[in-house]
């Protein structure tokens, strides 16, 4: 039994049936990758996930519980904790005001009204935030406008904020979209690092094939809405329907 | 000090200097001199330049922090006015009852408002509050007239009950007069004059419990900026997607932030009634609305002390450039030929006295274009001006400065 079990979880949006009967076992401290063509409903099951879309059937449980009717917020609160295909930061914050937003969140829960607390008085969470920075390798950015930073700089920001509230399932969306490759092999070598130092489950949503193979020890293989395949990453790169769904028929 | 870090410290101690000698340091010119008209120094504006700097700082808590642009902050303001007179009818002419009440009743239409609104962002939660304040506007208008007096406001009377005991400002008056709004005895219109020289100062009671309610409300809003609330405050502004995601639920943050900044304009409300007992629906008007909006900008939204400034400058504008008139326009120019003081006069006349509007407006293009961050940005350029030239060569040694 898996850490986030998905049962058939079918979208529909008008005509258009974008997730039909989707099954999904990701087990706990695993890297699983859903890999799939454009179109193939990745990033919907994902929405699906962290409560941006509700499924109109199926379940889905997180560690035991339904995730289903809740907001994200309250998702991320049971430990899954979201990057996103573009970064998704507080630009206009410093680097390590950043960091410290998700260990407040960790420490405080959705909501804490300390209206005049000092923020001096907040040692413990400035520790914690300047610790997960060292661990980031972005020490010395501390102090730097979030926005200023590189794409890459900026997605490794996003990571850390994702881990410093210690999540018990990572999900990742395309996160070496749109990156130059020494970007993208600093960004393998990173979650490398992170499953090997942590207990942590990670589910990747990934076009690169690169990424997938460098990381996943699970595959599974969507396309128009179904799984086609769930295997480990050898058993998939010679599958004749996998090359069918991504190459098309005629090959 | 006070849990404050020494720059923002020193920024209180400042303020608090300020507001203490402001009847020093706006009248500036002798009673006299030519120049007497411009002076600022007297209660009434004082009294208004506080006020409106506490309505405009816990505007721009909501603003300046979160990025939410209210245009209903005057129902709270007059709500807050209306519920400070019923205080001063029905229970004491202290007004320290009127402040209070004040400040909750506009905490408490705030927080309706408010719940209903932060259901949207953005251009709709600006139209959402400023339904709700012209809703509030019609209402004290003319529905709820006998709460509100409708068109012609509300005043303190000679037979209002006042139930408490007397020397908590209970009572009638005894000798046949409406009883001044006090504090334990002192009203707020007592003040002591001091000629020196040439010069006249004048020491209002009120002006200074005013002040000494802006300089709490100033160390409040210091607070909240540097605080871990604050800091949530300003992740809304930045990325509400992110705070989502981060675990963190946006709208009781917002609707916390919204009702604060609400009872800041309650208080201000309170204060006004409290120096001048006498409210009208007007001050619920949207014009209001987008006064504090303007103050906010002009001073420097985000920045702790520029929305005092910019109450200040528009207030300044508003009592005294706007009394500028021919007259004196002539004796300026009086110096040149004649047809050339007439030019000049002609030229200049449209922009004064009751023109005073129309300079404003070119104020305040001028500040938006060329200084987005306000007074506030004006001041750091200048600094930045005079430290370059007196330390050109240790910015050589670090250019990342």
């Amino acid at each position: 039994m898996g850490i986030l079990e998905v049962k058939d979880v079918g979208k529909r949006f008008g005509g258009l049936q974008a997730l039909g009967d989707v099954n999904l076992d990701v087990a706990e401290n695993t890297v699983h990758a859903i890999i799939g063509p454009n179109g193939a409903g990745k990033s919907t099951l994902l929405n699906c996930l962290v409560g941006k879309l509700i499924p109109d059937t199926g379940s889905v449980m997180f560690d035991g519980q339904s995730v289903l009717g809740r907001t994200p917020y309250q998702i991320n609160q049971m430990g899954i904790s979201r990057v996103f295909q573009t970064p998704e930061i507080f630009g206009e914050l410093s680097v390590l005001e950043n960091m410290m937003i998700p260990i407040f969140a960790k420490r405080d829960g959705a909501f804490r009204l300390q209206g005049i607390d000092n923020m001096m008085g907040e040692k413990d969470i400035v520790e914690a935030a300047e610790k997960m920075l060292v661990d980031m390798n972005m020490a010395d950015k501390r102090e730097m406008h979030a926005a200023a930073m590189s794409r890459g700089d900026k997605r490794r920001l996003e990571i850390g904020m994702c881990l410093a509230q210690e999540p018990r399932l990572l999900l990742l969306d395309e996160p070496t979209a749109g990156m130059a490759r020494a970007d993208t092999n600093n960004t393998i070598d990173l979650l490398k690092q992170i499953k090997e130092e942590r207990d942590i489950t990670i589910a990747i949503i990934e076009h690169d094939m690169h990424v997938v193979f460098s990381l996943a020890e699970r595959i599974t293989v969507l396309a128009q809405g179904t799984p086609l395949v769930e295997d480990t990453p050898d058993n998939i790169k010679g599958h004749p329907k996998v090359r069918e769904a991504y190459l098309g028929e005629a090959a | 000090m006070l849990g404050l870090n020494k720059k923002d410290a020193s920024l209180l101690v400042v303020v608090a200097i300020l507001v203490v000698c402001a009847p020093i340091l706006l009248n500036p010119f002798p009673e006299n001199s030519s120049l007497a008209q411009f002076n600022a120094g007297y209660p009434d504006l004082m009294q208004r330049f506080v006020i409106f700097g506490i309505f405009a700082i816990g505007f721009n808590i909501l603003f300046g922090l979160t990025g939410y642009l209210s245009f209903g902050h005057a129902a709270f303001l007059g709500a807050g006015s209306y519920a400070g007179m019923w205080m001063m009818k029905l229970l004491s002419i202290n007004v320290i009852p009127a402040i209070i009440f004040s400040t909750v009743i506009a905490g408490v239409i705030s927080l309706a408002i408010g719940w209903i609104s932060l259901r949207r962002s953005g251009i709709y939660f600006s139209i959402l509050t400023l339904a709700f304040a012209q809703m509030a506007f019609a209402l004290a208008a003319s529905v709820l007239t006998p709460i509100t007096g409708g068109e012609t406001g509300l005043q303190t009377n000679l037979n209002d009950p006042r139930i408490l005991p007397e020397f908590l400002g209970g009572g009638s008056a005894v000798d046949g007069n409406i009883p001044k709004p006090s504090l334990f005895g002192i009203e707020m219109t007592a003040s002591f004059e001091i000629p020196v020289a040439g010069w006249l100062w004048t020491f209002n009671w009120g002006y200074y419990i005013c002040g000494i309610m802006m300089l709490i409300a100033f160390y409040v809003a210091i607070r909240i900026f540097r605080s871990p609330f604050g800091l949530m405050l300003k992740a809304v502004k930045s990325n509400q997607q992110r705070m989502n995601y981060t675990g963190l639920n946006t709208r009781p943050y917002m609707l916390a932030c919204f009702v604060i900044s609400g009872m800041y304009a309650g208080l201000a409300g309170g204060l006004m009634a409290a120096m001048d007992p006498q409210v009208g629906a007007e001050r619920m008007q949207w014009t209001a609305s987008g006064e504090v909006v303007l103050m906010t900008i002009l001073g420097g939204v985000g920045t702790l002390i520029g929305p005092v400034l910019g109450a200040g400058l528009i207030k300044y504008f508003e009592n005294i450039f706007s009394k500028i008139n021919k007259a004196t326009l002539e004796v300026w120019f009086g110096v040149f030929p004649d047809w050339m003081s007439d030019f000049f006069v002609t030229i200049v006349y449209p922009f004064i006295g009751k023109g005073w509007h129309l300079t404003l407006g070119l104020l305040f293009m001028g500040i938006v274009i060329f200084l987005p961050g306000g007074l506030v940005e004006g001041g750091q350029r200048i600094r930045k001006l005079f430290n370059r030239k007196s330390s050109d060569a240790s910015a050589k040694a670090n250019p990342a400065e």
